[in-house]
């Protein structure tokens, strides 16, 4: 069974024909190559194939690629500027050694971006929570935490009186 | 691939109940989060599929002009969490849609999915057990309320008849208003995982007593379920170490815990008498009570 959708990928509108039973994961990776979208849990815990759709994030591996018509989506690949210029949160991976085998960072990276581009300020516990759908296996996380507050430089507040401080900082 | 046969979308709740009416065996799908994983796991098979993603009146949430909170059951739990209604009226609930799965499953995961798929260990559960919540369902004919403990049969058992659809998750003034609660999850993991146990519970007090006192748990039976012995007990009754302590024993006869790879039974319960309490001491703080010490 096929459906007719039509959807942004990167700012640029694809029109097509999907079967009902792929995921967007399948569609992104298969039909449109867009191979920064990681295949990685299938089930929604692992967060490699996340993707931004309207700017939030979401797994590609649940969801229906047929829910995507009319979605405006954002894949790594759309991530560095047009010249090949990597974005902030990018370089701030790259500078804080925040990737080893890579498989994740994709997901990383879009994600910070998303919580970046908010422009909301959040405590070192809330960026941990928010990056909590990632797994990653080499780095431990450290790295990609400090990446991550790296990205966020003057939004992330640890201090005690913060209306968000919950004892840890 | 999904194993799907048949997919269905449609925009109205009449038109979804219209389609149910006809075929019964369709499987309603919202955030996707339970349904794609099992047909994923083989779990479910060829399955036709209803879409329920475009029925806007689905979607909300909104605090009617007598005082009760509508929650449309497609509304994800990113939504229920950042919710300012819900946030300042019921903050077990957002408490417990933030403890939920990771911000990707929470950006899609609705809270009418959680409750329908009838597990025991649905994090929004306890919390719309200890308010009371009822849950209006709608087929082609009408619609019924149905109080939400009323709703769980069993493990993924629910009372949601052939040809009906989950509308509305009603939370009625006098089961919020005036009280103070308290959510608690134990997990292994601080987050991506699945309950041990869940502690929801609100309290109202009065003069240093327990006005009233409700407590819902998940995990601690086969569907989620209320602590009536202890709430009978608590009211009226001193706000004190040793109430507390009484609470605490009495709630665990309300319980039908078992052994499962997460926790024995055993320590079930010693999670239900402990975090009762632990969760009562804040509630009680919360709903303008002295601190216990």
């Amino acid at each position: 069974m096929f459906k007719q959708i039509s959807f942004a990928v990167n700012g640029k509108v694809y029109k097509f024909e999907v079967d009902v039973r792929e995921s967007l994961l399948d569609v992104l990776r298969n039909h449109l190559g867009f191979t920064g979208v990681k295949q990685g849990c299938s089930v929604g815990e692992c967060g490699a194939c996340s993707v931004l759709i309207d700017g939030v994030p979401h797994d590609t591996c649940i969801y229906l690629a047929v829910w995507a018509d009319g979605k405006d989506i954002r894949t790594i690949e759309g991530v560095a500027d047009k010249n090949g210029e990597l974005s902030n949160v990018q370089k701030a991976f790259v500078e804080e050694g925040a990737v080893q085998c890579g498989f994740c960072t994709p997901g990383l990276v879009l994600t910070t971006t998303a919580l970046k581009e908010s422009g909301k300020d959040y405590t070192r516990d809330e960026l941990k929570r928010e990056l909590s759908g990632h797994l990653c296996r080499c780095t431990g996380y450290q790295n990609i935490l400090k990446a991550a507050e790296k990205s966020l430089e003057g939004h992330v507040c640890t201090c005690v009186d913060s209306p968000h401080y919950k004892g840890e900082s | 691939m999904y194993d799907i046969k048949g997919y269905f979308e449609v925009e109205t709740i009449s038109e979804a109940t219209t389609l149910l009416a006809t075929n019964p065996n369709l499987k309603m799908i919202a955030g996707g989060t339970d349904v794609l994983i099992k047909l994923h796991g083989g779990q479910l098979k060829g399955a036709e599929l209803l879409s329920l993603r475009k029925i806007k009146d689905l979607e909300g949430i909104r605090k009617s002009e007598d005082g009760t909170i509508v929650i449309g059951p497609m509304a994800t739990f990113s939504m229920v969490f950042h919710n300012p209604i819900l946030k300042d009226s019921i903050p077990i609930l957002t408490e417990a849609a933030i403890s939920m799965g990771g911000p990707q499953i929470r950006n899609i995961a609705t809270i009418g999915g959680n409750v329908c798929n009838g597990a025991t260990s649905a994090d929004s559960a306890s919390s719309l057990f200890a308010l009371n919540a009822r849950l209006k369902l709608q087929d082609k004919n009408g619609e019924r309320v149905v109080p939400i403990r009323e709703f769980y049969l069993g493990p993924g058992k629910v009372a949601l008849n052939p040809g009906e659809i989950l509308t509305e998750i009603l939370i009625a003034p006098e089961d919020y208003k005036g009280f103070g609660g308290q959510y608690i999850k134990f997990a292994m993991r601080e987050a991506m995982d699945i309950a041990t146990l869940g502690v929801a519970v609100v309290c109202k007090v009065q003069n240093g007593n327990f006005d009233e006192v409700r407590i819902g748990l998940g995990v601690a039976g086969p569907t989620p379920l209320r602590c009536l012995e202890a709430e009978e007990y608590a009211k009226g009754k001193k706000i004190s170490t040793e109430t507390l302590v009484e609470i605490g024993k009495l709630a665990v006869k309300s319980t039908k815990a078992r052994t499962s790879w997460r926790a024995s039974k055993e320590y079930r319960e010693h999670l239900v008498e402990e975090l009762t309490q632990r969760a009562l001491k804040i509630a009680v703080v919360n709903a303008g009570g002295a601190e216990v010490v």
